[in-house]
């Protein structure tokens, strides 16, 4: 027993031996907190394929920034944000449906930021910009995440009404004379950033994980949306240190292990919710709105 | 007098889709007007071109003589959408909504202040909707949903509301239910411009109405309007084909 119980101590205490899994374990829960915050409205709002593309389309600007030393957040905010304005200008002025221009957009920045890796010289590792490198980031990089992180939060906290207004009805916006528009731009600003937080964590083919599935487990759960907050970053929060100390000890990736923990509560919130789950349901059949009482 | 809804020589199109048609409508305020037309025949692009939600080609729009982007900044319009337009599972609450209303009254973090919560209890009071104010928006039944966003326009204090469909997807006890709420909310100075295809509501609501078909058919007092020769008239071969152009 003694021995099980000190094992347990160990699996737990060993890792934070290691200065590198500490800072892995900040980068991470901030990301994962700052990206789950988003992703409740990313849910609501229907937003999964641009939180792909943004991250996506953010490439050649992290591969433009090691060119030019800067920090590679400022290269990837501006390809992220142009691809946004990019895809709502071929969208507005050109027959094609919007998820088509989504997908034409965020490829070709892809394959941009694809070729410029290959032809730029430089000590950028394709592999941790692509799939992250939680376990090796640098004091910049922290700094980059917690500046960032701050901002995101910061702005969500004095906005998260008008964007909760935005995503539930916006002809009542415009009505009450608050631009939906701006809201929209808002909305997608604070997802190129967190974009860029992310990748710090799981890299940029993982990120639109981070964005939709804390919210979309918490959206099983609650009916409330300052619940679905909580929810949705306690799960990040829990994914993020069991993705950590799973990659430690099984020797496996960590954007990976991250992902595959949030991807767990969202199985067991898909199966189990008290009210939404599919296996709950099948007992107790939620009674149909319009049983409600009369009016 | 200024009418409350001044709408003149609105045209607008979708591509090449003639959507209004040189439309003219003017309700006076205090007064109920139902805009009747079937599907597709201009009712909710006359509502987005009154909201300034599409540009018109030409035409104007005014409201208690304000510019519509004036009169949305002074919270002069309100909004009750159709039950198709709502996302019925959003996490929010019935309070959450109504106090929705109140985010052109407060300031920029649209935190509420007691004056805005005694505004939207007083309206959840109005609508009889008190009871089931910590209800998700979706666990109310037709009729009370409908009454959850005529409580967002009562809360936002609009002069003006614009009710699209609203007795779609509504019981006939709750219809008169409804028909009472917005007597009572004319007789307290409001004008409402009501859309429906669905006519029973008409009399016992509606002081003047509006026949729509991309441009105005027939106005007048309802009776007029909806006079078997005006309907036939406009809707002559569908109307003895179908029996009723209405039935959604």
């Amino acid at each position: 027993m003694d021995t099980l119980i000190t094992g347990v101590v160990d699996w737990f205490t060993v890792p934070l031996q290691f200065e590198f899994v500490q800072r892995a374990l900040l980068v991470a829960v901030v990301a994962g907190v700052v990206c789950a915050v988003l992703s409740c409205w990313m849910t609501l709002v229907g937003w999964s394929l641009m939180g792909d593309a943004v991250s996506h389309a953010v490439l050649p600007g992290v591969v433009l920034s090691f060119l030019f030393g800067l920090p590679f957040a400022v290269g990837a905010l501006v390809f992220g944000a142009g691809s946004v304005a990019l895809i709502g200008v071929v969208n507005r002025t050109s027959r094609v449906k919007e998820d088509a221009v989504i997908g034409v957009v965020f490829t070709t920045m892809f394959a941009l930021g694809l070729v410029l890796v290959s032809r730029v010289p430089s000590q950028t590792d394709l592999g941790h910009i692509l799939f992250g490198n939680v376990l090796g980031v640098s004091d910049a990089d922290i700094w980059q995440v917690l500046v960032l992180a701050a901002v995101v939060l910061a702005v969500v906290w004095f906005k998260h009404r008008d964007l909760t207004l935005y995503a539930f009805d916006p002809v009542h916006a415009h009505a009450v004379g608050i631009n939906p528009r701006l809201l929209e731009t808002l909305l997608l600003g604070l997802l190129s950033v967190t974009v860029v937080v992310a990748l710090q964590a799981v890299g940029i083919i993982l990120v639109v994980a981070m964005v939709i599935i804390p919210g979309a487990t918490a959206y099983l759960l609650t009916d409330r949306f300052e619940r679905m907050l909580a929810i949705a970053a306690a799960v990040a929060a829990l994914a993020a240190v069991t993705g950590v100390y799973a990659s430690f000890h099984l020797n496996v990736s960590t954007g990976g292990s991250i992902v595959l923990a949030q991807a767990s509560a969202f199985t067991l919130a898909y199966l189990f919710s008290p009210r939404q789950g599919v296996l709950r349901r099948r007992r107790i059949r939620r009674p149909r709105p319009r049983a409600a009482t009369a009016s | 007098m200024t009418a409350a809804i001044e709408v003149t020589g609105a045209t607008v199109r979708y591509g090449d889709v003639l959507a209004l048609d040189d439309v003219g409508l003017t309700v006076a305020p205090g007064r109920v007007c139902g805009l009747l037309g079937t599907n597709g025949s201009g009712k909710s692009t006359l509502f987005k071109t009154i909201l300034g939600l599409v540009p018109a080609e030409s035409g104007r729009v005014r409201i208690l003589g304000h510019t519509g982007t004036a009169a949305r900044r002074r919270g002069l319009l309100g909004y009750v959408p159709q039950a198709e337009q709502v996302d019925w599972a959003f996490p929010v609450r019935v309070r959450d909504v109504v106090m929705m209303g109140r985010y052109g009254h407060v300031g920029p973090r649209r935190r509420s202040r007691p004056a805005d919560t005694r505004a939207v209890e007083h309206a959840l009071a109005r609508t009889h909707l008190t009871d089931l104010a910590d209800r998700q928006i979706g666990a109310l039944s037709g009729g009370q949903r409908k009454r959850a966003f005529v409580a967002r326009a009562i809360a936002q204090e609009a002069d003006v509301l614009l009710l699209d469909e609203p007795f779609a997807g509504v019981d006939k006890r709750s219809e008169a239910t409804i028909t009472e709420l917005l007597l009572q909310l004319r007789d307290g100075g409001r004008t409402l411009l009501v859309s429906t295809h669905d006519l029973a509501q008409v009399p016992a609501l509606c002081d003047e109405a509006v026949l729509l078909q991309r441009h105005v058919i027939a106005r007048g007092s309802p009776e007029e309007v909806l006079r078997p020769e005006t309907l036939m008239a406009a809707f002559g071969v569908r109307a003895q084909e179908e029996g009723s152009p209405w039935t959604p």
